[in-house]
This record gives structure tokens, sequence and C-alpha cells, in this order.
């Protein structure tokens, strides 16, 4: 057997995992049902450069603490289960990686204006039922699935009227982010109002005099002070705060 | 009673601030045709009610500023608080005191261009 020549062994050395560092994980645990306010639990996490805040709170709950409660699926910022405030602000606990938290104190809260579930699981009721009262889908009377119907065509440019608020996967960050939202629990919301300007702005939907007027109420799309944390928030790079506007635009005659 | 569309208020609140920032400028120019502590001597405010067109501006700066202004507060205090008890307070409570300013406003501009004291 041939013996590993020195340089080789410092090659191995360069490419080898590096020992992982380790970083205080303080998780805000809470159950409405049996406590009157939340807490912060601290727990010691090993990480590595691509630990996910997500992997960090699954590493506390199969070693450290199963009773934390926490909602996930794909892990991959397209379910948008896994929103919750890291170190105070909102985001995706998968999409987050510890590194660039640049900090070895990582908190983890649930997202402020829903109610809370338990310990980081919020209840989303609101806002799928704001969605759904803008009705998020294309109205109109002819179908394109018809046997004898043909597509609805459109142009690039006609598509990129919505595209990017098409992109919304319904996480709650934006809501969670927005300062009208945390006084007025009656407010549409970013998310809501940004999907019905989806639809009103795509030319295959009929239904925007239907849309506008469900906004154009006391606590619909007035209520926005265009604060843009919504759109600072948003994993997907939406701007729910420009939508808001455009959708303005329809009501006060600037858009047809 | 018909329930104004909120896109319908808001248009107006735009309206009232901009026509209100107009005026206002005006108001404040009219300050500046003589040196300022004179133009606020009592002589020289009264003289400025008995003009009638100075007067009607000072009367539609009154309205418009109201109206903004009241429509403001009703703003912030329907996202202090919901409920529909709670709304209908607050929109008629602002509307009432719209009216009472504009009304009491209205007074002091009439006495004061009557030279009633």
């Amino acid at each position: 057997m041939a013996a590993i020549s020195p340089k080789m062994t410092e090659e191995v050395s360069q490419t080898a995992v590096p020992t992982p560092k380790s970083i205080t994980l303080m998780i805000s645990k809470f159950n409405p049902n049996h406590e009157s306010s939340h807490k912060f639990v601290e727990f010691k996490v090993p990480v590595q450069k691509w630990t996910t805040v997500l992997d960090a709170i699954l590493y506390v709950k199969q070693h450290l603490d199963t009773s934390i409660a926490v909602r996930y699926s794909c892990r991959q910022a397209s379910c948008g289960s896994c929103g919750m405030k890291i170190n105070g602000k909102p985001s995706l606990a998968c999409y987050t990686k510890i590194s660039e938290l640049n900090s070895d104190i990582v908190t983890v809260e649930p997202m402020s204006n829903f109610p809370i579930i338990r310990d980081l699981v919020v209840d989303f009721t609101s806002l799928f039922s704001s969605h759904k009262k803008l009705k998020p889908y294309i109205i109109r009377e002819d179908s394109e699935i018809a046997s004898d119907a043909k597509e609805f065509l459109q142009t690039p440019k006609d598509v990129e009227e919505y595209l990017q608020f098409s992109y919304c996967i319904k996480c709650g960050l934006c809501n969670s982010a927005c300062p009208t939202m945390a006084t007025d629990s009656s407010f549409l919301g970013p998310q809501a109002l940004t999907q019905a300007y989806r639809y009103v702005a795509d030319n295959r939907d009929k239904g925007k005099k239907e849309r506008l007027k469900m906004v154009d109420e006391s606590h619909g799309i007035w209520r926005c002070h265009f604060a843009g944390s919504c759109s600072k928030v948003c994993p997907k790079g939406v701007d729910p705060a420009m939508g808001i506007q455009l959708l303005r635009g329809y009501l006060l005659g600037f858009r047809k | 009673m018909i329930k104004m569309r909120e896109s319908v208020i808001m248009k107006i609140h735009y309206g009232t601030a901009l026509g209100a920032v107009a005026l206002v400028a005006i108001h404040i120019l009219f300050r500046m045709t003589q040196n300022f502590t004179v133009s606020l001597q009592y002589e020289n405010v009264i003289a400025n009610y008995h003009l009638l067109p100075y007067s009607l501006m000072l009367e539609v700066v009154l309205i418009l500023l109201s109206i903004h202004g009241f429509n403001g507060l009703r703003v912030i205090l329907l996202e202090l608080k919901q409920g529909i008890g709670y709304e209908k307070i607050v929109n008629w409570g602002c509307i009432s005191a719209m009216t009472a300013l504009v009304a009491y406003g209205s007074r002091t501009i009439l006495m004061a261009g009557m030279g009633i004291s």
C-alpha cells in the first residue's frame, strides 16, 4: 500500500468538513390554552455553513425538546409553511441560513398579526379567508377547457402585468410585517390585496368590477399606508406594496 | 341613507388636501404684502373679513380643512379599533364634529364680515 505523502494529507484536510460551530437558538414557547404569556427557551445547536434555521429547529426537536411545535413541509421555500420571526424579522425558516444572520444568538418567534396555535405555529384562517373572499381565480363565462374552445392567448406583455404577483406562496410574511394589520384586524392585508391585483391585471379575467368593489371598503385597500415592509420580507420577490398602489390606480381612474 | 364608497371618500380627502394647500399658500402670501406683525394687528385682520372675495376664500379653507381633518381622524380611529357599533359612532361623530366646526367658523367669518363683535 502506497504511503500518503504530506502534500496529499494537506489537501485532504483542506476539503474535510470543518468542525461545526455552536449557536444559541432561542425558541419562543407558548401554549395559549395553558399559559398566559410566551417564554424563550435556549438551546445550544451545532451549525454548519449551510444549516438553515429550520434545520436548527428540527435538530432541537429531534435531540433536545420534542415538544416544540413547528409547521414545515417542502424545505425549499415553495409551500410557505415555515414562516416565523427570525431575529425579529418575518422570514421563512427553510430559506434563512444561520450563517447569513451573522449572530451567535438566533431567536425564533411566531409571526405577528396572527393568533398563535402553539409555539411557532400560527393560525392562517384569516389569511386564507381574506384570500378566498377576493376570488383568486379567473372569472369569465366561457372556458378554455370546453371541447370546442381554444386556449385564451396572452402576449408576453400581458403576462408581465401580473407575473411577479402570481409567485405568491401564501406564507403570510407580508401580513406579519404589515403595520396596519397590527392595529386593524379587519384589514384585508397585503397578501389578499396583491392577489386581487394579480387577477384584475390579468386580461383573461372579467371580474375586475366585482373585485374592485370588494377592496373598496372601509377596511380595504385605502387603509394601506405604503410602509413597504410587506415587499421587504417577501421571500419570492413579490412587491405587494406596488401591487396595492397599482390596484389603487384602477379605483382612482389612472388605470383602465 | 346611501353609503359613500371609500374610493369616493378618499378622492375627496386628496382633493381637499390639494385645495387647502393652494388656498393656504395664497393666505400666507397675503400676510407677506405687509410686515408680518402688522398684518396680524386687529384692524388688519378685521379688514380681511370685510373684503368679500377674501372672506369667501377663508370660508372655503375652513370647509376644506374640516373635511380633510375630520376624515383623517375618522381613518385613524377606524384603524385603532374595530366593530360595527364603534365604526358607526366614529363615522357619525366625525360628520357631526365637522359640521359643528364649519358652522361655528362660518358664524365667526359672517360676524367679523358684518362688523358684529
